[in-house]
C-alpha cells in the first residue's frame, strides 16, 4: 500500500535506531450474524512507517482508535504485527520468537498512561525496579539496592522510599516510578504512551521536564504517543499525525503546527482549545469537524478522512493518496491528501 | 488559620470589597419574596464579577467531611455568584473542592457524612439545610448536571430515550408519550441526527460524543436555570470536545441559563467562560472575570498552572511546573495553604506567608477581581516575570 | 433478540446431546460389568448373570446399545424379561427390572415433586433474599445492615441438614407449630399441596435466602455507587425509586448468575429436603436406586438432572439478555 517513505526525519543524516516499515495490525473479530458468525477485521494499524534517529524523539498524535497506542505495544512487541516491518539496529524484530526477542525488549521499554493500574501495588518500589535488573542479569548480587536508590534518585524521588509500596504516591510519583522501572535496563528508545494525560497540570508539567532530562543526559531516544497536542510540541522534534490507522501528515514539529498540510491536522489544531483567546476574543478561525470517527472494521475507500473532510471530492473516494512530500512542503514534511495546502494561521494567535 | 466556618470573618472581608453582604434580615425578607428574579429588585452590587443578579449565589460554604483520619474539609469559606447566561469556570487540581462544592449545589453529597455550612441560594432561595424532598424538586429541574463521562454516567440497561423521558416525566405531569415526544425534540436539539432511531438505542450503541450530547440533552430536558457542568469533555478527543464545548455555548445563548463548568483544563477555560475561580486546597485562591484571571492573573498559584502548560500555539522552552504536591487536607500548611510551593514567599516581609491566610482582596484595592496573596507587588510581579515567560 | 435465542438453544441441545453420551459412556462403556453389579455377589448363577446381559442389551455392540437407547428416547422400544414382553413408550429412559416399570413412569411421577419444590424455593430466595440484599445494601454502614448482615452469617454457618432435621424435629413433631410436610398433586387439591410444602419451602428457602441476601447486598452495593446512580439522583428521582428500579437492574445480574448454577445445586440440596419432610421426589429416587443399584433409574436421574440445569442455564441467558441488551451482541 504505502511505499515506504524516504527522509520522513529532518536528522535523516543519522542512521535511524528504529525504522518502522508499513506496520499493520489487524484484529480478527467474530460477530453475530443469523444463527452463525461472521469474521471481519478490525483494521487497527494500517501500513504504517516512521523512523526514529538517536536521541531523537517522535510524537505520535491522534484522537482515540486511531492505532497510536497500538503501534506503540507492536514496536515494544507486546503486539505481533500482523505484517510490516519494525528494524531496531537493522534487525527486524517484528515476527521474532520470545527467546530472540529477549535482548531487544530490554532496549526497548515502555511507560504507560495509568500510574495506578501498571505497578503491582503487592510489590515493594524496590521490588518494582529490581525485577529487570535481575530478570536481564545488570547487576550483581547485593549490589541491586544501590542501583535502585540510584535510579529512584534519578527520577527524583526519595531514595529512602523504596521500601515502601505504590499506593503510597500519588499518581505522579507513580508515574516517576514506571519511568525508573523502564531505565533500569538502560533502554535506547522509551514508548511513552499517553505518560502524563492521567495527571494534574502541575505534576503533569514535572514528569514532561524529567523525560525531557532523559533524553538529554541518557541519550534515550522517544516514541511519544498522545492526545495533547500541546504536549507533543513541546516534547518531539518530529511529529505524525494518524487517522484511522494510517498517518496522514508527518514532519518537523514547527511545519506541522505552523504550516499544517493535511485537513485533518487542521481541524485537529484548530478545535485544541488555547490560552490565546479567551472567550472568542481575539477572534480564530476555527474548523469544526462533523460527525465521529468511522468505524476501523469498515473503513471508508480511497482517504479515510474524506467522509469528514469539507475539501473532499470525488477522487478520495476511489484513490487512496500516499503520504508524500507536497509541491509547497518544507524538507521531511509528508502528507497523504490529494488537497493538502499549508494553512499558517491556525495557531498563530498568541505568538 | 483559617477562618471558621460560621464566624462573619469572610463576610467582613467581603464587606471590606466594598461588596454588600446580606444581614439575616436582608435574608429573610429575600426568601418571603419568592425565586423570581425577574421582579427582585436588582440589588447593589453582588459577587459577582459582572455586577448583575446572580442567580445561584454561594456563600462562605464549608463542606467537611468527619473520617477516620479526621476531619477533612474539603470546601472552605467559598463564596461566588452566578447570574443566568453567564459561565463561571471552577478551575483546580484534583482535591482542590472544585466538585465537592458542586455536588453540594446540587445537594448530592452524602448526607449523613457530610457537614455544610454557610448559604447556597437559588433565584434568591437558601437551599443549605431543605429536606432531601425539597431538594429532589430541585435536582433535575431547576438545576441539572452534566458528567464527565457519558460512558459510566448512563445507564447500561435503559434506552437512550427512555432516560432522557423519565428525566422529563420526574417534574412534570405528563404521559408517557409527551415525554417521549419531548425527548426526542430534544435529541434533535443536542444535533442527535435520526432521534426515532437513536430514541431507542442503548448507550453502548452511541459513540462517546453522541453520548456526552444525549448526556446534555437530558440535563437541559426540564429547562433549567442553572447547569453544572463537571468535566464535560475531559473523557472526549479534542474534535469532539470542540463540538461539545460549541454545544454549550449555542444552548446558553438559546435557553439564558447559568452554568457553572468544573475543569482542569485552563484551554476549555478560555473557551466557555465569562468568569473564573480558581480553587486551591478547598479555597478560592483568585476569582475575577475570564480576562482578568487568564491575562492578569494575580496571585502564583494561578501563574504556576499558566506556566505549566504546553500550549500548541507556542513551542514554548522548558516548561515551569510548581514544585512538589498539592497539600493534604487533613493537614493543610499554615498561613497560605500555598506556601510550601510558592517561589515568590521570600517576597513577602517576615514569616507572613506561613503564619497569615491572606484574605481574598481586590487585586486593585477595588473592583471584582481578588486573590488570595500576601505579595503586594503582584501586578509588577506577573508583568516583569511571569508574563515574558508565558510567551 | 430471536436469534440470540434460537442460538442459545441450538448449544443447549448440543450440551444435552454430549450429555446423553457422556452418560451413557459412563455407565454402560465404562470398564465396569453392569450386569455383574446388578446381579450382586452373593447369589448370583451364571445363568442369572447372562439373563441380565441379555435384558439390558449389554451382550450386543456397544454402539448398538446406544443407539437402541437413544432410538428409545425418541421412539419408545421393548423389553423382554423371562418371556415377558414389556412396553417402554417414548421417551423411554430405559426399564427398571427392580421395579419391573419403565424409568420413565418412575420419574414422571417423582419430577412434580422436586420441581415444587425448587420452584417455591426460587420464589422465595429471589423475592426475599435479594429484597433483604438491597435494604441492607441501601443502609450500609448503619446498624441495621450490621445485625441483617452478622445474622445471616450465623444461619448460613449451620449445615443446612442439621437446620431442616432441628426444625422437622422442633416445630413439626415436638411443637407442631408448622404442618409436617407431605405430598399432594397440585391437580388434586391445591391446599393441600401448599399446606404439604409449606414447612419445607420455609426451611430450603429461608436458609439459602441468607445467602442470597448477601450477594445481592454486594451486588447492590456496587450498583449503588455506579456514576449512572449518581446521574439518577441528579434527576431527581426519590431513593427508591433509584435503588429499585435503577440499582437493582444491574445489581440483579451477577444474582442471576449465581441463581443459575444454584438451582443445580438446590436439586442436590432436595435430596435432604425429601427425605427429611418426606417428599417422594427425584431425590429421594437416587437414595433409593443407589441403594438397590437400579442402573437404568441412575441413569435417568442423572439424564433428567443434566437436562434441568442445561435448561436452567438456557433460561439464565434469555434473563440476561432481557436484562443487559449488551448481551444480545456477543
Amino acid at each position: 500500500m504505502n511505499n515506504p517513505v524516504q527522509d520522513t526525519t529532518p536528522a535523516a543524516q543519522s542512521t535511524p535506531l528504529l525504522q518502522v516499515r508499513d506496520l499493520k495490525m489487524h484484529f480478527p473479530i467474530k460477530e453475530a450474524a443469523g444463527l452463525g458468525r461472521t469474521r471481519k477485521v478490525v483494521q487497527a494499524v494500517d501500513g504504517v512507517s516512521f523512523d526514529l534517529a538517536p536521541g531523537g524523539s517522535l510524537g505520535l498524535v491522534g484522537e482515540s482508535g486511531c492505532g497510536k497506542s497500538t503501534t506503540g505495544r507492536m514496536i515494544t512487541r507486546l503486539l505481533t504485527p500482523t505484517a510490516g516491518q519494525i528494524l531496531f539496529k537493522g534487525t527486524d524484530i517484528a515476527q521474532l520468537k520470545e527467546r530472540e526477542l529477549r535482548p531487544f525488549r530490554r532496549e526497548l521499554q515502555i511507560v504507560f498512561q495509568d500510574p495506578y493500574s501498571s505497578l503491582n501495588p503487592r510489590q515493594t518500589v524496590s521490588n518494582i525496579i529490581s525485577t529487570p535488573l535481575r530478570v536481564h542479569n545488570l547487576v550483581k548480587r547485593g549490589k541491586e539496592l544501590e542501583r535502585v536508590q540510584e535510579l529512584l534518585e534519578r527520577v527524583g524521588l526519595n531514595p529512602e522510599h523504596h521500601n515502601r509500596y505504590p499506593n503510597e504516591f500519588s499518581g505522579g510519583q507513580r508515574q516517576r516510578i514506571g519511568i525508573a522501572r523502564a531505565l533500569a535496563v538502560e533502554p535506547e528508545v522509551i514508548i511513552a504512551d499517553e505518560p502524563v494525560s492521567a495527571l494534574d497540570v502541575s505534576i503533569q508539567a514535572q514528569v514532561m521536564n524529567l523525560m525531557e532530562d532523559l533524553r538529554r543526559d541518557l541519550g534515550i531516544a522517544f516514541v511519544f504517543i498522545a492526545h495533547d497536542l500541546g504536549v507533543v510540541r513541546h516534547f518531539c522534534d518530529t511529529v505524525a499525525v494518524m487517522y484511522l490507522g494510517k498517518i496522514v501528515e508527518q514532519g518537523p514539529r514547527e511545519q506541522i503546527y505552523t504550516a499544517p498540510q493535511h485537513p485533518y491536522t487542521q481541524a485537529l489544531l484548530s478545535a485544541a482549545p488555547d490560552l490565546g483567546t479567551i472567550r472568542g476574543v481575539p477572534a480564530k478561525e476555527r474548523i469544526r469537524l462533523v460527525g465521529d470517527v468511522p468505524s476501523p472494521i469498515d473503513p471508508p475507500s480511497g482517504c479515510r478522512f474524506r467522509t469528514r473532510c469539507w475539501k473532499a471530492e470525488e477522487i478520495c473516494a476511489t484513490q487512496e493518496p500516499l503520504l508524500e512530500i507536497k509541491p509547497r512542503s518544507a524538507a521531511g514534511h509528508t502528507a497523504a491528501c490529494h488537497f493538502a495546502e499549508p494553512k499558517v494561521d491556525l495557531t498563530a494567535a498568541t505568538a | 488559620m483559617s477562618t471558621p466556618a460560621n464566624e462573619p470573618g469572610t463576610a467582613d472581608t467581603l464587606g471590606k470589597d466594598g461588596l454588600n453582604t446580606m444581614s439575616g434580615a436582608d435574608a429573610a425578607a429575600q426568601a418571603k419574596r419568592g425565586p423570581s428574579i425577574a421582579t427582585r429588585e436588582r440589588r447593589q452590587g453582588s459577587l459577582n464579577p459582572s455586577g448583575e443578579t446572580p442567580y445561584l449565589e454561594v456563600t462562605d460554604l464549608t463542606v467537611k467531611f468527619p473520617t477516620a483520619d479526621g476531619v477533612v474539609s474539603a470546601v472552605n469559606g467559598l463564596s461566588y455568584a452566578v447570574p443566568l447566561g453567564r459561565t463561571l469556570a471552577i478551575v483546580g487540581e484534583s482535591g482542590s473542592g472544585k466538585s465537592v462544592s458542586s455536588m453540594a449545589v446540587m445537594g448530592l453529597h452524602d448526607r449523613k457524612r457530610t457537614r455544610i455550612t454557610g448559604s447556597i441560594k437559588l433565584g434568591g432561595d437558601e437551599i443549605v439545610g431543605l429536606a432531601e424532598n425539597d431538594l429532589m424538586k430541585i435536582r433535575g429541574d431547576a438545576v441539572s448536571m452534566v458528567f464527565q463521562d457519558p460512558q459510566s454516567s448512563l445507564h447500561p440497561l435503559y434506552t437512550v430515550g427512555s432516560q432522557i423521558a423519565e428525566a422529563y416525566l420526574v417534574h412534570h405531569k405528563v404521559s408517557k408519550d409527551v415525554a417521549k415526544k419531548r425527548a426526542l425534540e430534544m435529541l434533535d436539539l443536542v444535533g442527535i441526527p435520526n432521534p426515532i432511531r437513536r430514541f431507542k438505542q442503548y448507550p453502548h450503541e452511541f459513540s462517546g460524543g453522541m453520548r456526552q450530547r444525549a448526556m446534555i440533552a437530558m440535563g437541559l430536558v426540564n429547562d433549567p436555570k442553572l447547569v453544572i457542568a463537571d468535566e464535560p469533555t475531559t473523557a472526549l478527543d479534542v474534535t469532539v470536545q470542540a463540538q461539545i464545548l460549541d454545544l454549550l455555548n449555542n444552548l446558553q445563548k438559546e435557553f439564558g441559563s447559568a452554568i457553572v463548568l468544573i475543569t482542569h483544563d485552563l484551554g476549555v477555560v478560555a473557551e466557555m467562560a465569562d468568569d473564573v475561580l480558581v480553587m486551591y486546597a478547598g479555597r478560592c485562591v483568585e476569582y475575577g472575570t475570564a480576562q482578568d484571571v487568564l491575562a492578569q492573573p494575580r496571585m502564583p498559584y494561578t501563574w504556576g498552572l499558566l506556566e505549566s502548560i504546553p500550549t500548541v500555539s507556542a513551542a514554548s522552552e522548558r516548561l515551569r511546573p510548581i514544585k512538589g504536591l498539592p497539600p493534604s487536607l487533613l493537614n493543610l500548611p499554615s498561613g497560605c495553604s500555598f506556601n510550601p510551593r510558592c517561589p515568590y514567599k521570600d517576597r513577602v516581609k517576615g514569616e507572613r506567608c506561613t503564619t497569615d491566610l491572606p484574605e481574598l482582596l481586590p487585586v486593585d484595592g477595588a473592583g471584582a477581581h481578588t486573590s488570595r496573596c500576601h505579595l503586594h507587588d503582584k501586578a509588577s510581579i506577573y508583568e516583569a516575570e511571569v508574563a515574558p515567560r508565558l510567551g | 433478540m430471536l436469534y440470540f435465542v434460537a442460538r442459545r438453544l441450538v448449544s443447549a441441545l448440543s450440551v444435552v446431546l454430549v450429555t446423553l453420551i457422556a452418560t451413557f459412556a459412563l455407565f454402560f462403556v465404562a470398564p465396569t460389568d453392569p450386569a455383574a453389579a446388578i446381579c450382586g455377589e452373593r447369589n448370583c448363577t451364571q445363568e442369572r448373570y447372562n439373563e441380565i446381559k441379555e435384558n439390558l442389551h449389554l451382550d450386543r455392540p456397544k454402539v448398538q446399545q446406544f443407539a437402541e437407547y437413544t432410538a428409545g428416547i425418541f421412539a419408545g422400544r421393548t423389553f423382554e424379561t423371562a418371556g415377558v414382553v414389556q412396553k417402554c413408550d417414548a421417551p423411554c429412559l430405559g426399564f427398571s427390572f427392580k421395579n419391573d416399570r419403565p424409568v420413565t413412569d418412575m420419574l414422571k411421577e417423582r419430577l412434580p415433586v422436586t420441581v415444587s419444590l425448587v420452584a417455591g424455593y426460587a420464589v422465595l430466595v429471589l423475592t426475599i433474599g435479594v429484597f433483604v440484599g438491597s435494604m441492607a445494601a441501601k443502609r450500609r454502614g448503619t446498624t441495621g445492615d450490621r445485625i441483617l448482615m452478622g445474622s445471616t452469617l450465623i444461619v448460613s454457618s449451620v449445615p443446612y441438614y442439621i437446620v431442616a432435621l432441628m426444625i422437622s424435629l422442633y416445630l413439626t413433631i415436638l411443637y407442631p407449630i408448622l404442618p409436617r410436610g407431605g405430598y399432594t398433586p397440585l391437580s388434586d387439591n391445591p391446599g393441600k399441596w401448599f399446606v404439604g410444602f409449606l414447612t419445607p419451602w420455609l426451611v430450603i428457602g429461608i436458609y439459602n435466602c441468607t445467602q442470597y441476601a448477601r450477594y445481592s447486598r454486594g451486588s447492590m452495593v456496587e450498583a449503588l455507587s455506579e456514576d449512572y446512580i449518581r446521574t439518577a439522583r441528579a434527576k431527581g428521582l426519590s431513593d427508591r425509586k433509584v435503588t429499585y428500579k435503577h440499582a437493582l437492574r444491574s445489581g440483579l445480574i451477577p444474582v442471576i448468575t449465581i441463581f443459575g448454577l444454584d438451582i443445580a445445586g438446590s436439586l442436590a440440596g432436595a435430596i435432604f429436603t425429601e427425605r427429611i419432610f418426606d417428599l417422594p421426589g427425584l431425590g429421594n429416587l437416587v437414595l433409593d436406586s443407589l441403594q438397590s443399584y437400579d442402573l437404568p433409574v441412575i441413569m435417568g436421574t442423572v439424564l433428567i438432572a443434566s437436562v434441568i440445569l442445561v435448561a436452567m442455564n438456557f433460561l439464565v441467558d434469555v434473563a440476561y439478555s432481557l436484562i443487559d441488551p449488551r448481551v444480545r451482541l456477543s
